[in-house]
This record gives C-alpha cells, sequence and structure tokens, in this order.
C-alpha cells in the first residue's frame, strides 16, 4: 500500500483510504464533472446542464444552488468545488443580456484550471422533447467530429479534445458489438457555430457482415456559438498530457519484422579471435608431443630466416 | 447456365433489398478505434446546412458512423461470456490527466539499508503459534490484547530491580517510549523525503520568529561548534545556559552539573544524626588536616626566624661591586621560593 506523506497520520481506516484515493496515480479512472449554475441562470442552461449530466451519470455531479460569480474571472470557486468533489470536468451556465444562454465548459489539472471554453446557445432541443426510446445509460458513445475547421482553428482543436474529454466514457479494451449504440456528433462551421446532436444507433441487416447503420435522434440537438476561450499555456498542457513511464510501450530495439511476417533479431557480438576461439574438445584430434616439437621448431627457423631476411636488406 | 443467371439474378435482388454499407467520401476519414473516435475533414455543404439542417446533419452522421463501425467490424472479434466483443486498440488521442503524474517517493532510512543489505520483506501471518498457550494467538488486531493478558498474567521482577517496581507500568513506558520513538522517526524520514531542514535539537521554527528557548538552544549550539568546542567563547554578562533535553550532547565541552543522587532514608538519617552530634555535643573537636597543617607551619616559621637571626659573619658573603651591572658571576634568583601573597596570615587548608 503506498504510504502517504503526511504529517498527522489518519486516524480511522476510512479517512485513509478517502485520502489514498486522492493521490495521484498512474493510470486514472473515469474523470468526474460537476455542473453548476453562475450568475442568474436561465431556464435553457438549466435545462442543458442537467441533460449533459445525465449523459455522464454517475461520473457527474448536479449542484443546484445558485452562485453568485463569473468562471472568466473568479476561479476559485470553481476550484474549491473541484477539489472537494474530486471533479476534473465543469460545466457553469449563466444568462445575462451581453451573452445570452451562456455555458462555460472546462477541465482541471491538479486542482488549478488547465482549459475553460465560452460557449452561448443559440438553439437548444431537450432530450425530453423528443419522444423516443434512448440510449442505455452508462454505454460508451461513438464520437464524430464533422468539417474541417476542427483541424483548422486552434481554439476548435482545444474544444475537440475537451469534447471528446468530456463524453467519452472511460478507456475500454473490449467492447460488445451489438453496445454500440449511441453517437454524438459534432459540426463546426467556420463562423464559429457547433453543432451537437446525439443519435441512437439501430444495425440492420445488410447481406454482408458488417450492418448498416440506421440513426434516429435522441438527446439534446444544441447549436453552440464560440464565445470566450481561456486555454492553458503550451507548456502546462504539455505537463498534463505526460504519459507516466509504466503505460509508455516498450520498444525493443534489436527485433525487426520482414515483408512476411517473420520476426528476426539482432545479436550484437565483440570481435572473435577465429585462432583463440574455445571449441569442444576431442581428444583424438588433440597434438602429440612430436607434433608439438615439430611446429616448435618450425616457428625458430621461421623466425630465423626473416632475421636473416631483414639482415640482408638492411 | 439459366441456373447460373437464375441464382445471380437472386443474389441481386437480395442484395438491392438491402442498404449499401459503403459511403463515396472526398477525403478518408481519420479514426481513432480506441476512444471511438472520427475525424471527418470533409467541406460541409453550407447551402444544405443552412435551408435542412437537421437532415443534412442527420445524413452525414449517419455515413461517418457507417464509416466508423465499418472499421470496429473489421476488429479481431472475441467471444466472453455469451457476447461477441471487440478488442480495441490503444487509443491515439492524447487526453490530459486529471492530476501529474506521481513522482516516485524517496526511500525512507530503512528501506536503503534494507535494500543496501538485501533484506526482503518477509510475510508474517495473523495467527501463530504461543508455546506457552498451547494455541493460535493473533499477532495483531481482534483479540490480540487478551491473548497477550492471558500469557503474561504475572510478571517476573528480575533480580537487579527494585522490589516494588511495577512491571506492568514498565512494560507500558517502554512501550510508549517505542512508539514515540517510532514517530520521530517516521517524522525525520518525512523530512528528508520533502527536503525540510530540521535542527538536530527541539522542534524546527515555525512561524518567522523563533522563541527565546529555541534561540539560546541555536546560541549554545552555535558556540560549541569551535575548533575548540567552545572553550575560548567569551560569555555575554547576562548570557543564560541553555538548558533542555539533548542539548547536553550537542556542547561537549561542558561539563555537566551532576545533580547528587537522591539518599535513601536509612542514609539519609544517618547523616542528620551526625550533624546533630557535632553541633550538641560538647567534646572538642579535633580537625587533624588543620591540626598538622598549623605545626608545619609552625615549624617553618622558626626556620625562617633561625636563619634571619644567623650571626652576619657566617656564610659567604657576596661581594658588591660597584654597582657592576655586567657582573655574570651574580646568580639569577631561582623561581618558585616567593609567596603567593605575603601578607596572608591565615594557614591551613583552603576550604571549598
Amino acid at each position: 500500500m503506498p504510504v502517504l506523506q503526511r504529517i498527522k497520520k489518519p486516524t480511522t481506516r476510512k479517512g485513509k483510504k478517502v485520502l489514498l484515493s486522492k493521490e495521484p496515480k498512474p493510470i486514472e479512472g473515469p474523470k468526474q464533472s460537476i455542473f453548476l449554475q453562475g450568475r442568474n441562470p436561465s431556464e435553457r442552461t438549466r435545462k442543458l446542464l442537467k441533460d449533459i449530466y445525465d449523459l455522464k451519470k454517475p461520473d457527474a455531479a448536479y449542484l443546484s444552488r445558485k452562485n453568485d460569480f463569473v468562471p472568466f474571472e473568479d476561479s476559485s470557486l470553481i476550484e474549491k468545488l473541484c477539489y472537494k468533489k474530486e471533479a476534473a470536468l465543469f460545466g457553469v451556465g449563466s444568462h445575462s443580456k451581453k451573452r445570452p444562454h451562456n455555458i462555460v465548459l472546462g477541465r482541471t489539472f491538479d486542482y488549478g484550471i488547465l482549459d475553460m471554453i465560452e460557449l452561448g446557445t443559440e438553439e437548444y432541443k431537450a432530450m425530453s422533447e423528443f419522444h423516443n426510446i434512448k440510449v442505455l445509460a452508462g454505454s460508451k458513445p461513438c464520437l464524430l467530429f464533422n468539417g474541417p475547421a476542427w483541424e483548422l482553428n486552434q481554439d476548435l482543436t482545444r474544444l475537440k479534445s475537451l469534447f471528446s474529454d468530456f463524453f467519452h466514457r472511460e478507456k475500454v479494451e473490449t467492447i460488445r458489438l451489438q453496445g454500440l449504440e449511441h453517437v454524438l456528433s459534432f459540426t463546426a462551421t467556420d463562423d464559429g457555430l457547433i453543432y451537437f446532436r446525439s443519435y441512437r444507433i439501430s444495425l440492420k441487416k445488410s447481406g454482408q457482415r458488417t450492418p448498416r447503420v440506421e440513426l434516429e435522434e435522441i438527446g439534446p440537438s444544441i447549436d453552440f456559438k464560440l464565445r470566450r476561450t481561456k486555454l492553458a499555456s503550451d507548456d502546462l498542457y504539455k505537463e498534463a498530457c505526460k504519459i507516466p513511464r509504466e503505460m509508455k510501450p516498450i520498444k525493443k530495439k534489436n527485433i525487426s519484422r520482414d515483408a512476411f511476417g517473420t520476426k528476426h533479431g539482432r545479436i550484437h557480438m565483440g570481435k572473435q579471435d577465429i585462432n583463440r576461439l574455445q571449441t569442444r574438445k576431442m581428444k583424438g584430434l588433440k597434438k602429440t608431443t612430436e607434433e608439438k616439437k615439430k611446429i616448435l621448431l618450425q616457428k625458430k627457423k621461421d623466425k630465423k630466416a626473416a632475421k636473416q631476411k631483414q639482415h640482408v636488406e638492411v | 447456365m439459366d441456373i447460373v443467371n437464375e441464382i445471380l439474378e437472386r443474389e441481386q435482388k437480395k442484395s438491392d433489398k438491402y442498404k449499401p454499407i459503403t459511403v463515396e467520401k472526398h477525403l478518408e476519414l481519420e479514426f481513432d478505434l480506441g476512444s471511438l473516435l472520427a475525424s471527418d475533414t470533409n467541406d460541409l455543404d453550407i447551402k444544405t446546412l443552412k435551408t435542412n439542417k437537421d437532415s443534412y446533419l442527420l445524413a452525414l452522421t449517419r455515413d461517418n458512423a457507417q464509416l466508423l463501425l465499418n472499421k470496429v467490424w473489421e476488429l479481431p472479434t472475441e467471444r466472453i461470456e455469451e457476447a461477441i466483443v471487440v478488442r480495441l486498440p490503444q487509443p491515439t488521442t492524447i487526453l490530459p490527466r486529471a492530476k501529474p503524474v506521481p513522482v516516485p517517493k524517496p526511500l525512507t532510512k530503512w528501506q536503503e539499508f534494507a535494500k543496501a543489505k538485501g533484506i526482503n520483506k518477509k510475510k508474517k501471518d495473523k495467527l501463530q503459534w504461543d508455546e506457552q498457550l498451547q494455541k493460535w494467538v493473533p499477532l495483531y488486531g481482534f483479540k490480540k490484547t487478551a491473548a497477550e493478558k492471558e500469557k503474561n498474567w504475572l510478571i517476573e521482577v528480575p533480580q537487579n530491580l527494585d522490589p516494588m517496581t511495577d512491571m506492568y507500568e514498565k512494560k507500558a513506558g517502554e512501550k510508549s517510549e517505542k512508539v514515540a520513538k517510532n514517530e520521530l522517526q517516521r517524522l525525520k524520514n518525512l523530512a528528508r523525503a520533502k527536503k525540510v531542514k530540521i535542527p538536530r535539537v527541539g522542534l524546527p521554527v515555525t512561524s518567522d520568529k523563533a522563541s527565546a528557548t529555541q534561540l539560546s538552544t541555536a546560541a549554545s549550539v552555535a558556540k560549541a561548534s569551535t575548533a575548540s568546542l567552545g572553550k575560548f567563547q567569551d560569555k555575554l554578562p547576562k548570557e543564560k545556559e541553555a538548558r533542555g533535553k539533548g542539548v547536553h550532547e550537542l556542547i561537549p565541552g561542558k561539563e555537566r552539573k551532576r545533580k547528587a543522587p537522591i539518599p535513601t532514608p536509612a542514609a539519609e538519617k544517618e547523616y542528620n544524626l551526625n550533624l546533630l552530634d557535632n553541633i550538641l555535643s560538647k567534646r572538642p573537636k579535633i580537625d587533624m588536616d588543620k591540626a598538622v597543617a598549623k605545626s608545619i607551619n609552625e615549624e617553618e616559621v622558626k626556620r625562617s626566624h633561625e636563619k634571619k637571626n644567623m650571626k652576619p659573619g657566617l656564610g659567604k658573603r657576596k661581594t658588591q661591586g660597584k654597582g657592576n651591572a655586567t657582573n655574570f658571576s651574580a646568580k639569577k634568583p631561582k623561581a618558585g621560593k616567593g609567596k603567593r601573597a605575603p601578607n596572608k596570615k591565615s594557614t591551613g587548608r583552603k576550604r571549598r
């Protein structure tokens, strides 16, 4: 069990567990989110945040009290609440004449704000207005980002990462083929409008193994307009995206695969002196004493000859 | 031939009944199957978007979803408990973490030692066989104290200790000392891990101003930190010695004023009676040391008087020249024969 580095040790076992759960872990679970109301919320923002909360249950908390603050000016309230609820994502709704039906979506890193993006809701159709069967709660949705604007605009790139962070639920290794039943589509146009649509997938026969996909709109249908943004600096974002060493894939350098798929490995050996190689001993091949003497004499002769040659040359 | 054609036609009709699963796109989509994500970078049809928003978006999403699911269906399937599942690859979109990557904590003093020596932790079972009690006794937790009590219903007082010592109290005292030592070592390890400097004696300064005792301890330790252990450091006129636990180990040059051991009742009684005897008895008390010193002094005084009253003719007279400064024959007076305090009259042993 990891050790807590605190001056005062926790007195209860439950308290210790709670503190350990707050410690950073190499592999993190799904991010928790909180939804609250800012200054003067409107019904639209309330319903909207409630819908998103429904989509994110059980990893979300909906706070019903009105709080008189503006996230872009004073973010300490959000940081405090996120610390209390151990939440990394948040959504705040507010309404004013200048910014009607405003929601701020954001995320935190190390209990401090990482990104904050303000979106205005132009059109909104609640989930309750679509009278059809909804999707099973807790299923992992498919995310689709349409439009070239997602890559071109830097704000939209961050917003794309924020949306995927918000809605991707959690990392799974295997998924049931029948369980793919929810699609969220985000379409971005060049004039800062983002269309959020949510559909239910029904798989139809297609005569082949892969089924035909038919969609039916269920959930909230929102037209967002991108307003202000407060994005993290590149350094902070880079630090937040750091992967722990345990997760990094270990590369083996001397293994390669050829065209046929056979695995090839390279072994690096040092220099070898052929004359002094140690091989198996075979008693029959051992040199007898006479043979050894012969070799010695031969060597001596060669040496003499070499010397004489030298003398002659000189 | 006809049969073949018929079959082909039938197949054609069948496939016509079904809607196609292929989608035509100008640019390929970018897939991240690990997070079930697809990005379509094709240009949007703004006209249709403005006119029939919902139907256009529905059609667009349906196409992209079809492509995504086609990709998912290509992945290898497995069968886990009556459900056909697909193993997803690792996600390629890097999302930021909620908390920073955990930093490996520095090892404690014991852990470093164990690593160097190669000592591994041995797992102990909760229940241990106790020979005395002849049963399985828990080492910790529920029913441990009851078992211990049963074992130690009687604790013998060993020979070297006073027969009146409370062994249970002693045991409890030792345990509390061990706990305190353990806590101290844990805090030291913690301070080393967090790289906080802590003084060797006393508690570290919490507020920005240190208290008077902390300052005096610090001053005493600093004074004793010279090469001659503070022996030649001057003391301020009103400087007080630092007191407290552990301070004297840091000031090795200082001699400790040892507190006299508390005398036993018998010894104290004897001492008091002797004192009373000395005061109240009328017998003259002879202080041997004083008497001896006095007699020696008298003898010395007598001898000095004799020397003075000796005839001036006798003895070698020193020829005093006309103030010859360079008279090398004059002997240097030998040292150590003078009196320390010539006017001092009282003799006898110096009293402490």
